[in-house]
Order: structure tokens, then sequence, then C-alpha cells
């Protein structure tokens, strides 16, 4: 920074950029601290014990159980669409906000087939049979419902099949074109030509 | 305040329909009066717009509850960011910010479009004029006033939701709104193009910084999306292939079809037919997408409340549509290629099948997205498309689409000979060849991450190719130093190295995405001084310790944190505070359920996540979710990195003759140069 005969002072570019530079970065390295969470401010949250306002916690949970930790209950529940309307699957939906009843009741209903000695297969038939195939996050892969996975690689596969054609017979009548432009001849000079193709030399590829 | 915004909105109405009849005549007729009236009014509109915008958002600060609209989105305890962020909250104030913002960039559009464009101008003016006044006519006429008053006042507003109350959802919505509605500038000026009869490169100069514009707003809104679900749902991902998030990738997909397929048009006048196709089907998707997103046909989390104001959009749809494409096919006689494609192994030929493949994905996204309501029309059952299927259909062809980014580049304009070929692919082939070595041999068996992260090896190391060669090629010629040499090399030719730059982006996302197969979770029920162990894919051992809950009170809402120890290995790394946060009111009555607010400790390789679903019988034995989620930070990196790729291809300037290249100068000359 310079002061200017007239008693002005001159900021360069450089600095300013610096100084923005500086500010940006200052406040990119405090926002974690500014952020930091505030210490209690309410009497009766201790180390240990009952909260001081349960409800402000939310819905009261159950105690984890191994069945919710269980890959296979995890993979089965991954296949089964919620009914709360959350367009999520049970098991992430019961994991995500535990606010919903929907998804830890349907968690509830695949660990109770399961414990049963029913299969993965069996347990989503019995959903299925229950609320319709809308409960499953995909439909099977079978008879009519085939068409709607098969629709997108078959549209590949045409549009590429197409697209080969159709590039080839571009390719085939590219030399044809090519010698009709070049038996009419393009109205410029050979001079023109020759300046044209020195320009183009000069251009990059 | 709203009688103001009332009659603003009416004003706008009359202006905008005056503006779109002086534009489409003045533009046929060539009548330099109606034009310049059509300039007028959308200048007009826009101020009109703007004096509602502000009466809304007077509203809004001055908690005026009469407004339904302000007693919705708002209370008196709402922070100022969020209370500003109401005004594109709620359906009514969102159809006011679309249509405000598109006059704005109609009157931006009009105002520097350089005058050799000046004659494609009046009907530009008047198609932003049509859309704008349709806008307003839905708020207008389809029960979608924000203005509306009650036949009450409550004492105070039902808040926003607290799901909305995060800075991502301050900047995601505006950033896909702007990327939406500018698609509109392009399309206006295909739409100008088709009416004048003139389909030369011209009206393609005019748009392409506002096609660019258009898909960096996209991307950087996408992206600002999946951060936004993945640091405020708390389900621990950034994409569920939810029809809304499909809506917007919908016109991305199809902006960069045309982005790529536009050069073809620009250096070869080959496409002209697939380009103007292109950009009316896309600003066409960004009508479905708004469609989508406002009329509640298809179950979305993200759509507004169910309403009639759907049944506008989807006959404005079904207008535009029909109207557009009957404009283009009496138009297709006036597209005829200046050149021919010479072979089938070529940049142009790769550029082809890059759109084949861009549009192919377009395609199974929207098959997908509709796929219940076409089940549900043909077999009476509407069934559940979600992430299962998405995931089956999409990710082979995002894999072909990787391969193809990176083949691309590699392939000679017009014809590729196989010395070239051999040269040209010699690194990036041993490079991805090599990374799928290392992975196999490191015990990686999954069929797709393995590919993307070895298809991105290929890709990186084509990028790093192609800047290396320039680098050099410019040290060799003017002795500059390596670093200057790479400076210049950009500068110089902003379109082609900040498109690598784009491509190197999106590396960075398909191996983000690939990390996320890896995702490792748990539950657990702590009491204070109970931890849970879970390891991750490198190798390491956390250990989460819950040290006690806290409960509190912030602005609006009452919190309710956990303080959890995090551990690698046995060595203390830091802290995870997950809350359950229950807004209140400012009478301190709950607005909303309790909602969750996740922890998230962020690192290069992977984020620890831990989110508090509640606690056991009103003790401090708590239920958490901790999950290891791989490489996320490479998503938001990568989407940084699209996005500064992108400004590199939109900074003005550049060289002369990079410009002259671009503007078609080089079509004409195949014949020439083969007599020569």
């Amino acid at each position: 920074m310079t002061r200017r005969h007239d008693g002005t002072l001159h900021v360069s570019r450089r600095e300013v950029l610096t100084l923005g530079a500086g500010t940006f970065l200052g406040v990119v390295t405090s926002w974690r601290r500014v952020t930091l969470q505030a210490p209690d401010s309410l009497p009766g949250s201790g180390p240990s014990g009952r909260l001081w306002d349960p409800a402000r916690a939310g819905r009261p949970l159950p105690p984890v159980t191994a069945a919710d930790n269980d890959a296979a209950i995890q993979g089965i529940e991954k296949q089964i669409h919620c009914t709360c309307g959350c367009n999520q699957d049970v098991y992430t939906c019961r994991t995500t906000d535990f606010t919903c009843t929907t998804s830890p009741a349907m968690h509830r209903r695949v660990v109770a087939l399961a414990q049963a000695g029913k299969s993965g297969q069996q347990i989503l038939d019995e959903f299925v049979h229950e609320h319709g195939l809308a409960i499953l996050m995909a439909p099977p892969k079978r008879g009519f419902n085939l068409i709607g996975y098969l629709v997108p690689p078959v549209a590949f596969l045409v549009a590429a099949a197409v697209l080969t054609l159709v590039l080839r017979r571009w390719v085939r009548a590219a030399p044809a074109a090519v010698a009709a432009a070049a038996s009419g001849g393009p109205d410029a000079t050979p001079e023109e030509l020759a300046r044209l193709r020195r320009e183009l030399e000069r251009l990059p590829s | 305040m709203t009688v103001l915004g009332n009659l603003a909105l009416w004003l706008a109405l009359l202006v905008g329909v005056w503006g779109a009849l002086a534009g489409f005549v003045g533009g046929l007729q060539g009548r330099p009066d109606l034009a310049h009236s059509a300039r007028r009014a959308v200048l007009a509109m826009c101020g009109a717009l703007l004096v509602a915008v502000f009466a809304l958002e007077w509203a809004l600060f001055q908690h005026d509850f009469n407004v339904e609209y302000v007693a919705a989105y708002t209370s008196r305890n709402l922070p100022i960011f969020y209370t500003w962020s109401a005004l594109y909250a709620g359906q009514k104030g969102s159809l006011l910010f679309w249509a405000t913002v598109l006059s704005l960039f109609g009157s931006l559009a009009l105002v520097l479009t350089p005058r050799r464009h000046s004659d494609l101008l009046p009907t530009v003016a008047g198609v932003v004029a049509l859309v704008a006044s349709f806008f307003i006519s839905v708020m207008l006429f389809g029960h979608a006033n924000p203005f509306h008053r009650l036949p009450y006042t409550p004492l105070d507003g039902s808040g926003l939701n607290p799901q909305l109350q995060n800075p991502g959802m301050v900047f995601h919505p505006p950033m896909l709104y702007l990327g939406y509605i500018s698609i509109t500038i392009p399309f206006a000026f295909a739409i100008a193009a088709l009416l004048s009869r003139r389909l030369d490169a011209d009206w393609l100069v005019a748009i392409r910084k506002w096609t660019l514009l258009s898909w960096l707003f996209l991307s950087v809104g996408i992206c600002l999306g999946m951060w936004w679900a993945y640091v405020e749902l708390g389900w621990g991902g950034y994409w569920s292939w939810d029809p809304v998030e499909n809506a917007s990738l919908l016109p991305w997909l199809t902006m960069t079809a045309f982005l790529h397929s536009v050069m073809v048009q620009e250096k070869r006048g080959m496409l002209k037919k697939w380009n103007l196709a292109l950009i009316i089907g896309s600003w066409l998707l960004s009508i479905f997408g708004t469609f989508i997103t406002r009329s509640g046909v298809i179950s979305s989390v993200h759509s507004f409340t169910q309403s009639s104001v759907g049944y506008f959009f989807l006959g404005f749809l079904i207008f535009a549509a029909a109207s557009s494409y009957a404009l283009y096919v009496t138009r297709l006689p006036l597209m005829i290629s200046e050149a021919r494609l010479e072979s089938m192994v070529s940049r142009e030929a790769s550029f082809l099948f890059n759109n084949l493949m861009l549009l192919v994905i377009a395609f199974a996204v929207l098959w997908g997205t509709l796929l219940p309501i076409l089940t549900e029309a043909v077999l009476g059952v509407k069934y559940t498309v979600l992430a299962p299927w998405f995931n089956m259909v999409i990710i082979p062809l995002g894999l072909a689409l990787l391969a193809l980014t990176g083949i691309g580049p590699l392939i000679a304009w017009r014809r590729a000979s196989l010395p070239n070929l051999r040269r040209q692919f010699a690194v990036p082939a041993t490079a991805g060849a090599f990374t799928l070595l290392v992975l196999l041999v490191g015990g990686m068996r999954d069929p797709y991450p393995l590919l993307a992260i070895a298809l991105g090896g290929f890709v990186a190391a084509t990028i790093v190719q192609e800047f290396a060669r320039g680098a050099r090629a410019r040290h060799r010629q003017y002795g500059e130093a390596y670093p200057a040499a790479l400076g210049r090399l950009i500068a110089r030719n902003r379109r082609r190295y900040g498109g690598y730059v784009v491509h190197l982006g999106i590396v960075m996302l398909f191996v983000a995405f690939a990390g996320m197969a890896f995702k490792t979770e748990t539950q657990a029920a702590l009491r204070p001084g109970e931890s849970v162990s879970l390891r991750s894919p490198y190798g390491h051992t956390y250990t989460f310790t819950h040290l006690g809950i806290s409960q509190y009170d912030a602005l609006n809402r009452q919190i309710t944190a956990a303080t959890v120890e995090v551990r690698r290995n046995g060595k203390p790394i830091g802290f995870l505070t997950p809350e359950k946060r229950q807004h209140v009111d400012g009478l301190g009555r709950p607005t909303f359920q309790p909602s969750t607010e996740p922890a998230i400790m962020s690192m290069l390789r992977e984020d620890l996540y831990g989110v508090l679903g509640g606690t056991v019988n009103g003790t401090e034995q708590a239920v958490f979710r901790f999950t290891i989620n791989p490489l996320v930070w490479w998503v938001w990196y990568g989407g940084m990195i699209v996005a500064v790729g992108g400004l590199i291809v939109m900074w003005p300037g550049g060289s002369p003759a990079a410009r002259r290249s671009q503007a078609g100068y080089a079509v004409r000359l195949v014949g020439t140069e083969e007599k020569a």
C-alpha cells in the first residue's frame, strides 16, 4: 500500500487479492471454531443418568439387538420399500432419522419371519403377498417385468447398430461427395486456395 | 406490500403477453418497431417481477403471517439466512423465483448479445416472454399466488422444514433453478434460428456461453444437492435415484451430449439437426423436471405438495414439445451437413458414440422414472422402481461412458491412422491395465468398482498425456518453462483443456462412487463409557466411545447432542457430536418432528458418519448408527474440479486462432483440400 501525493492510499491489485485470500482462509479456518457446540445450558444434563427432557430426543427407542445388525436381515430389508412415504428401503428408513414407526414395524416382521425359518426369498414373497409387488424396491426380474429391465440395454444395442450403419453409409458417401465437390470446383482461385492452406496450417490442430 | 406484489404480477403478465406477441410478429415480419417493443417488454417484465420479489421478501422479513406463504414457511425465530431463502422454499415462491430469474436472464441475453445476431433477438424476446408469462399465469390462475392472504392472522408461522435449514439448501435449489431456467435462452435462440431459417453455425456462437452457463449451474446444483443430502438427511449417502434427482440429471445428460456434439458442428459443419434436437430436448426435459417436482404424479420426497399446478405444466409441456418439434420438422430440409464423415475411426464418430451413450443413459433414467406410471397404466399395478433397478441398469452404461471419456480425445479429427492410435493409446492403456493389476493384487474382486477405478486410471492417463504433450510442445517451440507452458497452454485453448479438467473431475466422481461399494456400518445402543468398533476397508479399526448426552437450547431449536470419542487403531483422533433437534416456533411450541443431525468426520480416504437415533427409555443410553464411507470427499473435490473446468471453458478470451476454428471456419475446406 502506498500513499499518493494527494494523500489518498493506492492499493495494488495484488494486495487486494492477497487480502481477499487471507480473509477467505481466515473464515474457513475459523469456521469450525465458530460452529463448535455450545456448552450445556440447562440444569439436569449430566455425564450419566436420565435426560433432563427425554421428549426432546424423540421417540424412545428399544436397545439394539443382534438382528438389527444381521447382514442377512439387512440384505432382505434393502429390497423392501418402506410404506411411510420416504421412498427409501426399510433398512435405510429405520436407521436414518429414527422417527418413523412404519419401518421398525416392517423390520420386526422381517425378523419374525426369519426366526420362523423362512428364507430371504420366502420373506420377500410373504411381503409381496401382503402388500403387492409395489412393496419391492424393484420389480422382480421375471415375466412381463423383464421388459422393464431389458428396454434400456436393448435401446442401447439398437441405437448403436443404427448409428454404426448410418456412419458406414456416411463414410461410403464421403468419397463421392468429395469427388463431386472436386469436379464442381470451389469458388476460389489456386492462389486463394494456397493462401487458405497456409492459413490453415497456422491453426492449432 | 402484497397489493404491490399482486399488481406487479398482473403488470408482468400483461407486459409479458404483449412481449411474446410483439416478439414473434416482429421477428417473422422483420418489423423493427415491434422488435424494440418486445425487447422493452422483457425488460419491463423483469422490473415488475423484481418488484414482486421485493414485496414477497418484505412480507417474509416483516413476519406478515396474514400472508399464507409467509405463515407456511417462516416463523419469528427463523434465522435471517433462511427467512431469505424461504422465497423459493415453497411451490408458490419458487414459481415467482423461476419467472423472475428467467426474465432477468432474458434481459441479459437481449442486452449482451452482439449486434450481428440482432435479427434473432425479437424471437428470443418472444420466447422468453412467453415462457415467463406461463409461469406468472400458473401463479395467478393455478391457485399458486404467493401473495394470497389468510382470513385470520396466526400468532406465529409454521417455520421452515428443519431439513431445509442447512446452508446446502440455501444454495442448492437456486443453483438448480438457474440451470433449468438458463436453458431457456439457448432454446429461445434455437427457435429463433428455426423461425428465421438462419441455421448456420452463427446461432451456435450466440448461445455457446449460455449453454455452458446452464450446464455449469446444473452441475453445481446437482453436486450441492448431493452434499446437502449427505450432511443433512442422515442416511449416509448422496444419491438415491429419487424421481426429482433423476429429473435434474436428465437435462444435464442431454446438455453434456450437446456440448460434445456442438464441437462437431463448429469444426465440421455436421450434426446440425442433432444439435437443434438436443437443445430443444434439454429445455423440454427441464420443464419435465419442473412438472415432476410440482405435480406429485410420481412419489418423491422432494416434491412440493400435490396440486393442480402439475396439470398446467403437463399442458405446457405437451404444447411446447408439439410446437417446437413441428417447427423443427418443417426446417429439416434446410439443415444440410456441410461435410461428410471420412472414417469410422475419427473424433467425430467417437463424439457420436459418446452422444449415444449419454442419451441412452438419459433414456434409461427417464424410463426408470416413468416405469411406475407405465406399469400402473398397462398392468394396473404401480411398481416401485428405485435404487436397485437404477444401479443394475445405469452402472454398466456409466462405465461404458467413462471408457469413451478416455477414448474420444485420443482419436484424431477426420481420420485416425493405426500408428497414430498405437502412439495415443500406449500410455493410457498401460496405466489402466496397471491400475487393474494393482487392484486385483490388492484383493479387490467386486467387478464394478474394479472396472470404475481401472477405467478412471485409463482416463486420467489420457488427460495427463494431453497436458504433458501440449506443455512439452510449447517448451520446445517457445522455450517456456514447463509450469508457464502449462499455464499458457490452458489459457490459449481454454475450451479444450478446460474440457479435460472437467473430465478429470468426472473421473474423480466415478472413483468416489466406486468407493461407496465398500461402506461399512453398525448400530449400537451405548451407555456412557461404552464403545463399539468398526473396521474400515483400509484395515483401520475405529472405536467409538459414547461419553454422554447434553441438552440445550439454540435459536429456534432444542438440541439433544451425544458426544462420541473416536479412536483409530487405539489413538484418539477427535469427537463426533450427532444431534437430535426439536424445532420450535417463537412461542416455544414444537413445529416439526425431532430431526437427526449427523456428525461427520471427513478425511481424504474415508468419512466417519455418526447418527444419534434416540435414547433408551429417557436415559443416557443412546442408539447410534456409525458408518464408514470411503472416498466421499472425492465426490466434493470431483464436483469442484468439474466446476473449475467449466469456468475455464467459459472464461472470456482465448486465442483468436482458436476462436476462428470454433466458428466453423474450417468447415468448407474439405473439398478444396482434396482438390489441392
